[in-house]
């Protein structure tokens, strides 16, 4: 048998290694819901589990994603990744071939260049020396790439790298270690016994024969116990990311979706994140206001090491940009919001005015403006506008003030307040038979969408003035007027809605591109959600924000969300307006010149 | 040494005031106004708290005084442009032209914020939501109705608009809305004693000579009505009225009113011009406020020699601080003059 006593390091690391990986992977799997275990259960014998394994090999070993955000990121991962995967792959066959056998001992293709020593120098033996030389070379250079970004992370495009705990320090170094002393060991034997290809032959020809003798064996205890170092590490540092992607790949394939309440998908998913860092460039809190501890990646960490304190929960804008740009495409603003829930604590119920609010009328179009739309009625009256050039019948449903669409008070964690509103809201909405809900607000068409369960069709404003106009029911004046849209983001990232507000507008001035959209849209500062920050916080978010959005000095700035407008009208000089604002002011009155006359005055003074 | 003058920007209370001061002592004074008419915002006053005097006769008691042939009076010039060079102020009109002398005083003062900055409040959107300035308009011609011709029998006044709000970035208290409002409810009160003045408020600050005495007589005589809470929206009805939704902070519950007009008391920012001259001097301040070297016994002077200040273009003050104000920082002008 082939056997020394430095294997034992690397088989006990292993064989703990998979006891707690298996342990791990039980547990979270009990913890699915039962919409997920149905789904992983009906799925599991599909099609499905192929386009899985197909998107593991590109996401988890290729790393697909983090190259086209970051072709020398990726490169980094994938010659590590993918090749070190080879590197096994091909090592096993190396060693099934030279033991004639498939169940040779499984140490054997790790230590494969000291254990094959009187193997004979013909091609094929040459030709997997060759291979592995190959790869080791590959996942060394991606090696050099890591030291080298853990020193100067700036070479490679990351403005601020994580910092990180001790366990992932410690398998850091031993990963780091891996594969410098695989080359040495095997560059020793190669020395002795001349089993080696270019870069093993060539680094051991380097040795002398005595050399080589006396450091043998020392190295391959050294390589066998930074092995171990590793495998005992792995699952308690960021490097359980990697076993943990794959099964998350495997649940989203077979359809599990992560859901209001917290999960076994979301344990999967905390422990999927690699710690990157790619989310804090991506933060608004960090790069204008200096805020550097509150980021998806810290978060995600606290709450794996169960540290999580409410400050860091709660610290966040929940505007989705690190969602966008999570490599791993983790639900990272879902995952706050699913810790965020409160259930110990009850909460007043201050909801008795709700019981007054009835509904006599009978409607197909219901239009709800929101709390925040009460606040900037110019967003009101020019809806009112709209549907009268329309000639649209609707039911404005919180004209006498209406009842919340509940989703601040979900943002916060409070589950069942929300629900107590969304059930009246529900209530009267059914009761009017109506066939279709505008709403003005992005935050409340976020929650008529995804948190009610309404059997009607939802519309934004946004689109539902690209409809009419679509129609014919509404025609608009064109003018000269620059015009830069800003994506909110509950609208933008939060539904995907980016092209209607622009179709509408393009009706009417030209569009001016800025340097954030659409996806990459920042946040007004505005946000409901962080309960945190103080106003000058914010501020300085809006600021920032604002700063670029008029670097062209449009001579409107436009949103299609009244607590945007709100936040931007108070730092802005210029023009700041809803776009169903511009669309009521640049409305053609058909028949009717003299109105006509007037609009064109209005316009005018837009201009001014 | 007679000859020595000195520039005085803006010609409202303070500029005037100051101006009389310098040019009895036998100085050159130019004064420049970018109005047509001399006297600023106390233009828009009728009558001045707390003890209801014409406003007109402060104002013409100062402009009388401006008869003296040492005062040179620019109106119709805005000043865009003030520094010191070759040993001279020098300001510069939009026309270009320029003004020189020794000294150089900014009685820029105030504007008034801009009400339609506060969407929720309806300003600019309802036909009867008006501003406190509207309201000294109305009390002028003595009509004070609504948009539709209509005695209110309810009327509201909104205290803060635009002071100590940090949404709008206006930390600080304006000093004279408070008393303002008390003013103009009792004024309201003397007109149409039928009818109903609600006042709402944070804070009542009645912190000068005879303020709380007014105060309590427009409770006691007027049976003004005063609300500790902010008004967050208002609302038009379908007849024109108002509906504000506010909370009474003293009971803790949500409170909901129809009224027939909102008066909006809004509160005293930078002018522009405050806000301009003072950067390009680097004196500006808080909030676009002009800064004086220090508060105690330098409020008038700055960091850049010959160049004054006086009135409200330092912060929010009275007609009487202010007057007292344009008399100290003549003095230290005078004091300058004196010795260069």
């Amino acid at each position: 048998m082939n056997y020394n006593n430095f294997i034992i390091p690397f088989c006990l690391g292993a064989s703990l290694l998979l006891i707690i990986i298996i342990y791990k992977f039980a547990k979270w799997l009990s913890k699915l819901d039962k919409k997920q275990k149905y789904f992983v259960k009906r799925n599991f014998f599909s099609k499905k589990s192929i386009a899985a394994i197909n998107e593991v090999f590109r996401e988890a070993l290729i790393h697909r994603n983090i190259y086209r955000k970051n072709p020398l990121l990726g490169y980094m991962h994938m010659s590590l990744a993918f090749g070190w995967f080879l590197l096994i792959v091909v090592g096993k066959i190396e060693a099934s071939f030279y033991a004639g056998s498939f169940f040779e001992e499984p140490w054997l293709a790790i230590f494969f260049k000291f254990f094959a020593r009187e193997q004979a120098n013909f091609w094929v033996a040459n030709f997997f020396s060759f291979t592995m030389d190959l790869l080791l070379l590959i996942v060394l250079s991606g090696l050099a790439l890591a030291i080298i970004k853990r020193l100067k992370s700036k070479i490679l495009g990351i403005k601020k790298a994580t910092k990180h705990v001790i366990y992932d320090k410690i398998a850091l170094t031993a990963l780091w270690l891996i594969f410098p002393l695989r080359l040495l060991a095997e560059s020793s034997t190669a020395a002795l016994v001349q089993n080696g290809s270019f870069l093993t032959g060539g680094i051991g020809e380097l040795f002398s024969l005595q050399f080589a003798q006396n450091v043998e064996l020392p190295l391959y205890w050294a390589y066998s116990s930074v092995l171990f170092v590793f495998f005992v590490s792995l699952p308690f540092s960021r490097y359980m990311h990697i076993p943990s992607e794959v099964v998350l790949i495997f649940l989203r394939k077979w359809g599990a979706k992560a859901g209001e309440q917290y999960s076994g998908l979301s344990d999967f998913e905390i422990n999927s994140c690699s710690r990157c860092g790619i989310c804090i460039d991506a933060c608004q809190l960090s790069f204008s206001a200096n805020i550097n501890n509150v980021q998806s990646v810290y978060f995600i960490r606290d709450t794996r090491y169960k540290k999580l304190n409410d400050n860091i929960a709660n610290n966040c804008l929940m505007c989705g940009r690190c969602t966008e740009a999570c490599p791993v495409g983790l639900e990272l603003t879902l995952i706050r919001q699913q810790l965020r829930t409160k259930t110990e604590i009850a909460g007043k119920h201050y909801y008795d005015y709700c019981e007054n609010k009835n509904n006599k009328n009978k409607t197909d179009i219901i239009y709800f403006a929101g709390c925040m739309t009460q606040l900037t009625p110019n967003i009101i009256i020019a809806m009112k506008n709209i549907f009268s050039a329309a000639k649209v019948k609707y039911w404005f449903m919180d004209e006498d003030k209406g009842i919340c669409c509940g989703r601040p008070m979900r943002q916060q964690g409070f589950v069942q307040q929300s629900k107590d509103l969304i059930s009246k809201n529900t209530k009267l909405i059914s009761k009017s038979g109506a066939k279709l809900l505008i709403c003005s607000c992005p935050i409340c068409y976020k929650s008529f969408k995804e948190e009610y369960s309404l059997d009607i069709e939802i519309m934004h404003h946004s689109e539902y003035i690209k409809m009419l106009i679509d129609e014919n029911k509404i025609k608009l004046n064109k003018s000269e007027l620059n015009i830069v849209f800003h994506d909110p983001c509950e609208l933008g990232r939060g539904l995907n809605i980016y092209k209607p507000p622009r179709q509408v507008l393009s009706k009417i001035g030209k569009i001016i591109d800025t340097e954030f959209s659409e996806k990459d849209s920042l946040c007004c500062g505005g946000s409901l959600a962080n309960t945190v920050i103080e106003l000058e916080t914010q501020l300085e978010i809006r600021n920032k924000a604002l700063e670029i959005l008029t670097k062209s000095k449009p001579d409107i700035l436009a949103t299609a969300c009244p607590l945007c407008k709100k936040s931007f009208t108070h730092a802005y000089k210029g023009k700041v307006m809803d776009i169903a604002e511009i669309v009521s002011k640049f409305l053609y009155l058909q028949n009717n010149s003299k109105k006509q006359e007037i609009k064109e005055k209005e316009i005018f003074s837009i201009l001014k | 040494m007679k000859n020595k003058s000195v520039i005085i920007i803006g010609a409202g209370v303070a500029g005037i005031e100051a101006a009389n001061n310098i040019a009895e002592n036998g100085y050159n004074v130019t004064l420049i106004e970018k109005e047509n008419l001399l006297g600023g915002n106390l233009k828009n006053y009728a009558k001045l708290f707390p003890d209801f005097y014409e406003a007109g006769e402060v104002k013409n008691n100062l402009i009388n005084k401006l008869n003296s042939e040492n005062i040179n009076v620019y109106n119709n010039n805005e000043i865009t442009e003030l520094f010191f060079e070759n040993n001279k102020w020098q300001a510069v009109n939009s026309q270009n032209q320029k003004f020189l002398a020794d000294a150089a005083l900014l009685t820029t003062g105030f504007t008034v914020f801009d009400a339609k900055r506060k969407e929720e409040l309806g300003y600019g959107i309802y036909d009867n939501v008006i501003t406190s300035l509207e309201f000294e308009n109305m009390y002028k011609t003595g009509k004070i109705t609504t948009k539709q011709g209509n005695i209110p029998e309810r009327i509201a006044f909104l205290n803060c608009v635009g002071s100590r709000d940090e949404k709008v970035g206006n930390h600080y208290c304006s000093r004279v809305c408070c008393i303002n409002a008390v003013k103009q409810a009792s004024e309201f009160k003397e007109i149409y004693p039928d009818s109903q003045a609600y006042c709402f408020y944070m804070d009542m600050r009645m912190a000068g000579q005879f303020y709380e005495e007014l105060y309590r007589k427009s409770q006691e005589k007027h049976n003004v009505i005063y609300i500790r809470g902010r008004i967050s929206e208002a609302a038009a009805t379908l007849d024109n009225k108002i509906q504000i939704k506010s909370e009474d902070t003293l009971s803790g519950l949500p409170l909901k009113m129809t009224v027939d007009l909102l008066v909006l008391m809004v509160g005293i920012e930078a002018s522009i011009g405050t806000n301009q001259l003072a950067s390009q001097n680097e004196i500006n301040g808080e909030y676009g406020f002009a800064k004086s070297k220090g508060l105690y016994g330098n409020d008038n002077i700055t960091n850049k020699k010959g160049l004054f200040l006086a009135g409200t273009c330092k912060r929010p003050l009275t007609i009487p601080e202010t007057i007292a104000d344009a008399k100290a920082a003549a003095n230290q002008i005078i004091k300058y003059l004196n010795q260069i």
